[in-house]
């Protein structure tokens, strides 16, 4: 069994290996081990942690050994890192998607020249998101939300051809707005509860009477990370950043860095700080359906393969928040088991696209057709993808979009209920699109001499796919105690309802 | 004349530049060194000591200082001033815990030497800022020369 005193790692073995890249990138061969290694040290650690937790729900680590001082002083002095049930199910989720991005990334990024700054930046990305969510302080939790965000407006720029540059730019005006917004309400939060470490908070927010500074607060965080989660209206920056990053950076920023610094970080504060305020629920409730259906009905109008995506990710996104808006047990495993599973098949659709974009040059589902036939593994995975995003039963998809609606049908959300539905028939839409034109009709002539991608590429789609595909099995009773239990446990229990 | 005065700016800048530049360099490694005692540390004395090359570029014409530091030992600084704040950080989790104090648990105030690994983390960040900044201005310059000669 593992000490408790590791769980700094999470955040220092991906910035260690960041630094050695850059250290040692002249050695051929080290990006690759590095990026390749450091990733797959978080995941196992997760794992470690997840087999603990039975023994020790919550684990609380004081950074710089300043816990003593909490005794004599009677309030937490320094940086505390928690790790409780919803922080070990994001964990596993975001390494498990890191590695298979890393591995994954060995052979796509060949593609591009200086491949060290990719996997460097690549891991300092990974160290600012498990920040975010081992931290159990606010302000850290900015910190941590700057560094995941300022390495990746630099891995959609990697290109560096003038559309990304321009989705670059874009991404980071806005992105840089947003964490202004979240800077000026943790200010806020600060002044008025003279602390900054979150558990603290919960307690003199939940012994007192708010003032009406509070809505303040609420409006700039749920701005700020509303910005990050990219739901609609704060969307616009998703559909030119993702698609102009390379394909695994596209997988990690729509797979998980949306869900780490936008999901998660409104989970945590609107629930477990705030606890989840009645008005947080409607407003959650309304932007969650307005961007499941922006984002799906635009989705299908594109042509661009990897922008179709960005665009369903907004949609998904919008399913995920309505599961929390709702505020029952029920909405709440929907919405975690449906981000988890957002994550492995978005994950694995952009690194899809990538794969074709790699084997056949394009991304314009009109220039591809036929495609099924010399690329059977990429087909195949995208297939799998695709069922899983669709809601096709027994694939993982089909199951927390099930649990999301009959959770809206006990709210009594019938509305709700209903257009979740219709916009699940429009996701089928869209990504049939992507199937039928890109992968089934005709051989165009062009493509008569394309070969499948390497073999590291197609371990990765295959891993990824096997989880699309069994994915469901989470819900069987023994694994959902372990795995997705405590995780809604922890969002329950910090409700409180009413400001 | 000599030829160090075709390029950059006039004598006058060119003669205070260099009887400050020392002075510059020096002001910053004090910050730095001073960072636990007084008002400072790592980040301001990095940009102070960036700062020295960057007025040496300003006053002679560019590419002076790269003659010094060139791009390459920059990158290097950089990560090494980043690996050495983090070893020493992980070096505390043998004796207590991640950014442990592990040198001078009581040190006396006042005293230079007494913050224990905080003055060894205010070099580790200004090697880290100082060679980070310089390499983003050599960036910099790179970038304006392929521009001019585009046109």
């Amino acid at each position: 069994m593992i000490s408790e005193s590791i769980v700094p790692l999470f955040v220092a073995i991906p910035l260690g290996g960041a630094f050695l890249i850059a250290l040692l990138k002249r050695i051929k061969g080290i990006p690759d081990i590095f990026g390749v290694v450091a990733s797959a040290g978080t995941f196992i650690i997760s794992i470690l942690f997840l087999l603990k937790m039975e023994i020790t729900p919550r684990i609380i680590y004081n950074i710089g050994n300043w816990g003593g001082f909490n005794e004599v002083l009677g309030k937490i002095v320094g940086i505390q890192l928690v790790i409780d049930g919803l922080t070990i199910f994001m964990l596993l989720i975001i390494n498990f998607v890191a590695f298979i991005v890393a591995v994954y990334s060995v052979n796509y990024m060949t593609r591009y020249t200086e491949k060290w700054q990719f996997f460097c930046l690549f891991l300092l990305m990974l160290a600012g998101m498990n920040g975010v969510l081992i931290t159990g302080d606010l302000f850290n939790l900015f910190v941590f939300v700057e560094i995941a965000s300022l390495a990746s407006y630099a891995l959609v720029a990697f290109g560096t051809e003038k559309r990304e540059l321009e989705a670059s730019f874009k991404y980071a005006v806005m992105g840089s707005v947003a964490s202004l917004l979240i800077l000026m309400g943790v200010i806020f939060l600060y002044s008025y509860t003279g602390t900054l470490n979150m558990a603290d908070m919960t307690g003199i927010l939940a012994g007192s009477e708010q003032p009406a500074l509070m809505y303040l607060v609420f409006g700039l965080l749920l701005t700020g990370f509303g910005l990050k989660a990219a739901m609609v209206p704060f969307h616009a920056w998703l559909p030119d950043a993702h698609p102009s990053a390379p394909a695994p950076i596209s997988a990690m920023l729509s797979g998980v860095l949306i869900k780490a610094l936008g999901v998660y970080a409104i989970a945590r504060v609107f629930f477990t700080v705030f606890g989840f305020p009645h008005q947080i629920s409607i407003i959650l409730l309304t932007l969650g359906a307005i961007s499941m259906g922006v984002g799906a009905l635009v989705a299908l109008r594109q042509w661009d393969m990897k922008r179709l995506l960005a665009y369903s990710s907004i949609s998904q996104v919008g399913y995920i928040m309505v599961g929390l808006g709702i505020g029952t047990p029920l909405g709440i495993l929907g919405a975690l088991f449906h981000l988890f599973n957002h994550s492995m098949f978005k994950s694995l659709l952009f690194l899809d696209s990538g794969a074709v974009e790699y084997a056949a040059g394009t991304r314009d589902m009109k220039e591809m057709g036929g495609l099924s036939r010399k690329l059977p593994v990429t087909s195949g995975s995208t297939l799998v993808g695709a069922m899983s995003l669709a809601g096709i039963p027994p694939f993982a998809g089909f199951w927390s979009k099930l649990i999301i609606i009959i959770a809206l049908v006990e709210a009594s959300h019938m509305k709700l209920a209903a257009w979740a539905v219709l916009m699940s028939i429009v996701t089928i839409a869209y990504i049939l699109k992507v199937t039928r034109f890109a992968f089934l009709g005709a051989l165009r002539d062009r493509f008569a001499n394309i070969k499948e991608v390497p073999l590291l590429m197609r371990i990765s789609l295959i891993l990824l796919a096997l989880v699309c595909i069994f994915g469901g099995l989470l819900l069987i009773p023994e694994v959902r105690d372990t795995f997705l239990e405590p995780a809604v446990r922890v969002l329950i229990s910090g409700m409180r309802g009413g400001v | 004349m000599s030829k160090e005065h075709d390029r950059g700016m006039t004598v006058i800048v060119k003669t205070v530049t260099r009887l400050t530049v020392g002075l510059i360099l020096l002001y910053g490694i004090y910050i730095i060194l001073h960072g636990h005692l007084t008002p400072g540390g790592g980040f301001a004395g990095g940009v102070i000591i960036a700062l020295a090359f960057i007025n040496l570029d300003l006053a002679f014409g560019g590419g002076v200082s790269a003659k010094i530091f060139s791009k390459g030992k920059t990158s290097v600084v950089e990560a090494l001033g980043a690996v050495m704040f983090l070893t020493l950080a992980l070096l505390g989790m043998k004796y207590g815990g991640f950014f442990d104090n592990f040198l001078h648990p009581d040190g006396s105030a006042g005293q230079l030497v007494s913050a224990g690994i905080i003055p060894l983390e205010n070099i580790a960040i200004s090697l880290k800022v100082g060679a980070g900044l310089f390499g983003i201005f050599l960036t910099l310059i790179v970038l304006q020369k392929f521009e001019s000669e585009k046109k």
